[in-house]
């Protein structure tokens, strides 16, 4: 990285935006912090631009191997308890959930 | 085999030997690994949590051996195992804050069949949190300390479990690897680590960081334990429709250090990069070792490789965005109890604000920004159509050769906090690894050297998809070759 780079930003509103799509809440530090990291970063990463792609299909997933499918059969496998333990907040045998609407 | 010294220093391979023989029982193997961890982890930091339930573990398979059943490929060795990988019963918290108390319901695969074999989880071993980093400094838990130089990283994501095993606190360990986090630390903590062809190891069970590039793989002290393990966690699995059905070879027993007539591809762009004075001295050493064991050195070319961080760093935080978008505070993880309006949206992003890391976020952010409208041609679509020409000249070099060489890092371990602060200056770093993910190719790093300092430092192999053997040959050739570089020992032991 050059140093240079640090003194340049993303605009802060472009990080706020980004913030709410990602949810995360974020201080101001932190969105500052990130407006200059990230142009940094997304700075370098320009160089892809000068390959040239057209026509070239995306490569989503490494290997060439097909994607198996299986019987799509319910299994009885595992207990309630394990998973429920693991929430912040239950009821009885369901999930505790802020209001939704 | 029976005494402790020996111990430390045994192979799992050694210690599998020495446990089915009766020489030694698998209750005393993990005694003494847990004595290791609680002896030298306060200076190491490598493990999150330790397994309550390895010694029972370790007297089933005594049982086993006593009743004349068989007791498993892994009798009795004892695993560091990353804590990405979900262990039924026994917390797994991926290094975050997000995941402080979770215990999974279930195990992976990979823990499963580790298990099935005979070896004993001896505890969960840090990383960089949910795998984003090159030196483990961004773990809930602290940094960890390379065993070689307390001063210096591990090396990162896999960093928890190279320095259990550099240190001897577990003879075997598994990492996973999304851009180099089995390989890069196993460099640094002068380790074998290999991260196997895309599809060997079923993912079921690993928390997800960027699902089209992870795998995990074995750490280990020599080319023939990371075969054993290797061979015992890999093939098609039900839960990862990913895996490959591609036949396993019994590694350990088929490969060989005959590298006559191969042909070893160098990456001209590889050695072009500007590289440390001593990874170019081990390299040219390592080249050297091959061509003296006839190995044919042949000079190859990848002229888009320079592209791979962009590309790997675009398409894995696109991969994570997406992954990580699970983390809600509603099932399980953190939740807020900072309560203002208590909405469903302040939940979520407070929970996710909170419980995630400055590295985590950093790269939400940019992944949510690589696929969002008006941005996803340029960043995610781009990165994927150069991704395919990255591989397509990996299988065009593979024409010309069998193996390609080339250095892990630039540099051996660098000082704990010096690249913390600048995140592109530590993407770059992983220049020579992720172009092998973003390809789906097998890589490994084998010890070579040692840096003027006394820092170990590993080159990296590749081979083509599923052919790990021929790795695996190149590998023995150079750890018979190289003999020397496995006598030292960390200053730590």
């Amino acid at each position: 990285m050059t140093k240079d780079n640090s003194n340049k930003s993303l605009d802060l509103a472009a990080v706020r935006k980004v913030a709410e799509l990602s949810r995360l809440e974020l201080t101001e530090t932190e969105m500052k912090a990130y407006a200059g990291q990230l142009a940094a970063v997304l700075e370098n990463f320009e160089q892809l631009q000068a390959v040239d792609t057209k026509g070239i299909e995306p490569l989503v997933t490494p290997t060439d191997l097909s994607v198996r499918l299986r019987e799509d059969e319910a299994v009885k496998t595992k207990d309630i308890e394990p998973f429920l333990s693991n929430a912040p907040a239950r009821s009885g045998n369901l999930f505790k959930v802020p209001p939704v609407v | 085999m029976s005494q402790i010294s020996d111990l430390s220093q045994a192979t799992c391979t050694e210690i599998r030997d020495a446990v089915r023989a009766k020489k030694v029982s698998a209750l005393e193997v993990t005694k003494h690994f847990s004595a290791r961890i609680k002896a030298l982890d306060p200076k190491i930091n490598a493990f999150v949590t330790l397994n309550e339930k390895a010694e029972l573990a370790a007297s089933n398979v005594d049982g086993k051996i006593a009743r004349g059943e068989d007791p498993g490929a892994l009798a009795g060795v004892p695993m560091a195992v990353k804590d990405l990988l979900c262990t039924k019963g026994l917390k797994t918290t991926a290094s975050s804050k997000m995941l402080a108390n979770f215990i999974p319901p279930y195990s992976a695969t990979v823990v499963n069949r580790l298990e099935a074999a005979g070896a004993v989880t001896l505890g969960k071993t840090s990383l960089d949190e949910f795998a984003m980093g090159s030196s483990n400094e961004n773990a809930a838990t602290g940094p960890v300390k390379n065993p070689w130089d307390p001063e210096y990283v591990p090396g990162g994501s896999s960093g928890g479990s190279a320095a259990a095993l550099a240190a001897r606190m577990a003879p075997g360990a598994i990492g996973t690897d999304t851009g180099g986090s089995i390989r890069q630390p196993a460099s640094f903590c002068g380790l074998f680590g290999i991260k196997p062809t895309y599809g060997r190891v079923s993912r079921y069970g690993i928390i997800a960081f960027a699902s089209s590039l992870d795998q995990a793989g074995p750490m280990a002290h020599s080319t023939k334990d990371c075969a054993l393990l290797l061979e015992t966690i890999s093939g098609s699995c039900a839960y990862d429709s990913t895996s490959a059905t591609i036949e396993v070879p019994k590694w350990s027993e088929i490969i060989k250090d005959d590298v006559k007539g191969l042909r070893v591809g160098l990456p001209k762009e590889y050695f072009a990069e500007k590289m440390d004075g001593d990874v170019e001295r081990v390299t040219k050493e390592a080249i050297a070792a091959l061509k003296d064991r006839g190995a044919i050195i042949v000079d190859i070319t990848l002229p888009l490789v320079k592209h791979a961080v962009p590309v790997y760093y675009l398409v894995a935080t696109s991969e994570a965005a997406s992954n990580l978008a699970r983390y809600d505070g509603m099932r399980y993880g953190h939740r807020t109890s900072n309560i203002t309006t208590g909405s469903l949206e302040e939940v979520y992003t407070r929970s996710r604000g909170e419980g995630f890391g400055a590295e985590v976020k950093r790269r939400i952010m940019l992944g949510t920004y690589a696929l969002s409208s008006g941005y996803y041609d340029a960043y995610y679509q781009k990165a994927s159509q150069v991704r395919r020409l990255i591989r397509n000249e990996f299988l065009s070099a593979f024409e010309s050769c069998d193996v390609i060489l080339s250095p892990v890092c630039t540099s051996p371990a660098f000082k704990i906090g010096e690249r913390i602060n600048d995140p592109l200056e530590m993407y770059l770093n992983d220049i020579f690894t992720t172009s092998t993910n973003l390809a789906g190719l097998p890589g490994m790093s084998v010890p070579a050297g040692y840096s003027a300092k006394g820092l170990p430092i590993g080159v990296q192999l590749m081979t083509r998809h599923f052919d790990e053997t021929r790795m695996f040959n190149v590998s023995l050739a150079l750890e018979n070759a190289l003999g020397a570089v496995k006598a030292r020992r960390p200053h730590v032991i």
